[in-house]
């Protein structure tokens, strides 16, 4: 939360790590978290959070740099907040993830004809149609978005909005990293 | 108790308090706690009537250190809640177990910006363990069991649950949640007791083959009721022991085995024990930058064993070779345990008398000194304090306020009984030590209560003793008048070219006149001889609270000391010591 990127948010990977958290359902579960981190200083890069399928607990998907903080420090941390029931690692090559971006860009004429075949080949959405702009959305892989997004950008991007990943382990295959349960003190 | 019994929010509260067996509580009045206070009247529950919300913590915090069981304080909201945050900071910084609640604005109210509003969930949330809002008065008694199971188990520490005025005047049907309920209500909390078996053996095979080892008490040792068993490892190892400054009473000092505290002003004994060391095995403690100092140059050949029973401690600081998550005292007795197997399978322990003989060497070379006073000059407040500690009744339980004073004490006191030592260690909180020691005396109140405090904090918090006073609460207060904020003037002498800035506290106040006004007894000493009377005086008061001001040298120092970025490498010895720096080798 404390770092605005503006290119490629996600690319410093081995700095970047996913975990996905469950907590309780409760007021002010968000505020103990990003409080957490506001106060130990360590950095969130992206946090999307919504109840799970159970609506006693929510899901919080947050990616956190790691470069000034080891990852064990956060969780360990992150584990002490009461409200906190589960921390789950996410090793990228064994989750799958998923992102969402909405931009919203000036085009006219034969350039609109352009970005729209963009959006068929990447297959996003058409939105909102102004008389001088279009508005587009595109859920994929957070790569996905930053090609997607660079490309846009040659065309004049007005508004954009990346929703931050959300991410679940892959099924049946390989265990996922590092779950941590009830370990609280 | 019927299954259909109906109260008031603010009788489930005082009831839920007496069914956690809470018997003394601290606090004040006001708007929205109101309700809270009319069934009080009839309960079995001791009220201290504080003069300030933040003397209710600071008395809470030293109820809890010497009985082990959690304070508790109840004040109202807005100034109330933000008076309690410093007493609720220390607590979490020191893990004490402490529950506080707070009155709140009716719940119609909340975020309108009401009269003695204020945001106390935000604003508590980074200094609590956890806190609460309730906003149904049936949910009190699960609140309050929540509260005091989180506050006393795993690593203690201060909960907070702040109740609306309107959650305590509505009603609702008694109920007591069983223990079952209240884990199911926590599924994020699970604290942990047993060390892994597997690093249990690697410690105690680390512990049989060190050349140097040293046990490093921290406060955990005293929160886990671990003393005897530490005492038991060390003596079976014949290991040196040093003891922090939220440890000291953990491990006797009139122990052969105990060099005293450690840290940036701690014994060149304990410092250099540790940095020559090629074994630390700390034990509840979490390598405070006060006792590390500079980290890159902190016991640089030491291997680390860490017991902890906060898992975020290990590796914070120092990466330990042997993390031991869990509770100290069973693992010590597991490490105890795994060391005599080991030595019935023929392992022996390494021969540590060289290493002993050594430490033994700096203890010799190295004792606490200062220069004696010159006749007609001021005391020393050294010398005020070796009388305090030889002339005290056995079991006397000191607290401290934060300074200069609160170091002297720790080196000079003899601490051979644990939780008769009260300080505020990670938070440093001036004015701590006189409502600390009428927190303690009600706690302890056969035990005498000698608080050591210093000019500067004595001026923060001194009101309590009208608390002291009217409740009945006979403590000791001992002021260090170095008419100066003593260690902030130190730090300008040595490290800002003595340039005294803002650190004159001079011609005011008449302490003894103020002690009188407050209904105690006061005593102002300013020569030698006059001493030993006045705190024998002092010793033989029982129905009031005694303050004696010694009037004591403005310009002495704590010595030994790290300054503040150096490596305990470089630790300054009293002047009357650095010739034989060498020996500290």
């Amino acid at each position: 939360m404390s770092t605005l990127n503006t290119n490629n948010p996600y690319g410093d990977s081995h700095k970047h790590h996913i975990l996905s958290v469950i907590v309780q359902n409760r007021p002010g579960v968000l505020a103990r978290v990003s409080g957490l981190f506001a106060r130990r200083g360590y950095n969130i890069y992206s946090l999307a959070v919504a109840p799970s399928y159970d609506p006693d607990f929510s899901r919080i998907t947050m990616v956190v740099d790691i470069s000034a903080t080891p990852l064990e420090q956060i969780v360990q941390q992150l584990f002490k907040l009461i409200d906190v029931v589960e921390i789950t690692e996410l090793d990228p090559r064994h989750s799958v993830e998923r992102e969402m971006l909405m931009a919203s860009i000036q085009v006219e004429g034969d350039r609109r004809a352009q970005v729209v075949d963009l959006a068929g080949i990447y297959e996003a959405k058409v939105l909102d149609v102004g008389s001088a702009s279009l508005t587009i959305s595109l859920d994929d892989t957070p790569e996905k978005l930053d090609d997607f997004e660079e490309l846009l950008r040659g065309y004049g991007i007005v508004e954009s909005q990346r929703t931050g990943r959300v991410a679940l382990p892959k099924l049946e295959r390989e265990a996922p990293k590092g779950v941590t349960k009830g370990k609280a003190s | 108790m019927s299954a259909k019994e109906i109260l008031t929010g603010a009788e489930a509260l005082i009831r839920s308090l007496e069914m956690e067996n809470v018997e003394t509580m601290f606090g004040l009045p006001g708007g929205c706690i109101l309700p809270a206070y009319d069934p009080l009247l009839k309960s079995s529950i001791r009220h201290i009537l504080v003069r300030h919300e933040q003397g209710a913590g600071h008395m809470a915090q030293g109820y809890a250190h010497v009985t082990g069981r959690p304070g508790v304080a109840m004040v109202t909201s807005g100034p109330a809640a933000t008076n309690m945050v410093t007493p609720l900071c220390d607590a979490f910084m020191d893990s004490i177990p402490m529950v506080c609640i707070t009155g709140q604005v009716a719940t119609t109210a909340i975020g309108t910006d009401a009269f003695q509003e204020c945001d106390t969930i935000g604003i508590t949330r980074s200094v609590t363990k956890h806190n609460e809002l309730i906003m149904r008065a049936e949910d009190i008694p699960m609140a309050v069991r929540q509260a005091f199971h989180i506050a006393t188990t795993g690593r203690p520490g201060p909960v907070l649950l702040d109740v609306p005025k309107d959650i305590l005047i509505n009603t609702m049907e008694w109920n007591w949640p069983t223990d079952e309920e209240v884990l199911a209500a926590l599924p994020g909390y699970r604290t942990v007791t047993e060390g892994d078996p597997k690093q249990i053996k690697a410690a105690a095979k680390l512990l049989l083959s060190s050349e140097r080892p040293v046990l490093y008490l921290g406060g955990g040792v005293l929160k886990a009721r671990a003393a005897e068993a530490v005492r038991e490892l060390a003596e079976m190892l014949q290991a040196p022991v040093v003891t922090t400054l939220m440890a000291r009473g953990a491990f006797p000092d009139n122990h052969p085995l105990c060099y005293g505290m450690p840290g940036m002003h701690g014994t060149a004994t304990a410092i250099t024990a540790m940095q020559k060391a090629d074994l630390l095995c700390a034990l509840g403690a979490r390598f405070d930058d006060r006792v590390t100092g500079k980290i890159a140059g902190f016991a640089p050949e030491a291997k680390i064993i860490h017991v902890d029973i906060d898992p975020a401690e290990q590796g914070k600081v120092r990466k330990p070779d042997v993390p031991l998550t869990g509770d100290c005292r069973v693992i010590v007795e597991e490490i105890i345990k795994a060391i005599k197997e080991l030595q019935a399978a023929g392992t022996a322990q390494v021969d540590i008398t060289p290493w002993r003989s050594r430490v033994n060497g700096w203890r010799e070379q190295f004792p606490l000194v200062y220069e004696p006073s010159e006749p007609g000059a001021r005391l020393k407040p050294q010398f005020c304090l070796e009388r305090l500690r030889d002339l005290a009744p056995e079991g006397t339980i000191v607290c401290a306020g934060v300074g200069q004073h609160q170091m002297w004490t720790s080196l000079y006191w003899e601490f051979n009984e644990p939780y008769t030592w009260v300080n505020s260690g990670g938070l440093g909180t001036m004015g701590f030590s006189v409502p600390a020691a009428i927190g303690a005396k009600a706690g302890q109140p056969n035990k005498t209560v000698w608080a050591i405090d210093g000019d500067g904090c004595f001026q923060m918090t001194a009101q309590e003793l009208v608390t002291a006073t009217t409740e009945g609460i006979h403590v000791k207060i001992a002021i260090l008048n170095n008419t100066y904020l003593g260690m902030v003037r130190q730090w300008q002498e040595m490290f800002y070219g003595e340039r005294y800035s803002e650190v004159d506290l001079s011609g005011c106040p008449d302490f003894v006149k103020w002690a009188e006004a407050m209904g105690c007894v006061g005593i102002r000493v300013e020569s030698p001889e006059e001493i030993d009377a006045a705190i024998e005086r002092a010793n033989s008061i029982n129905d009031r609270s005694v303050v004696i001001e010694f009037r004591v040298e403005e310009f002495e120092k704590v010595f030994p000391m790290v300054p503040a970025g150096a490596a305990n490498d470089d630790v300054l010895l009293h002047p009357m010591q650095e010739s034989r720096r060498e020996f500290l080798k």
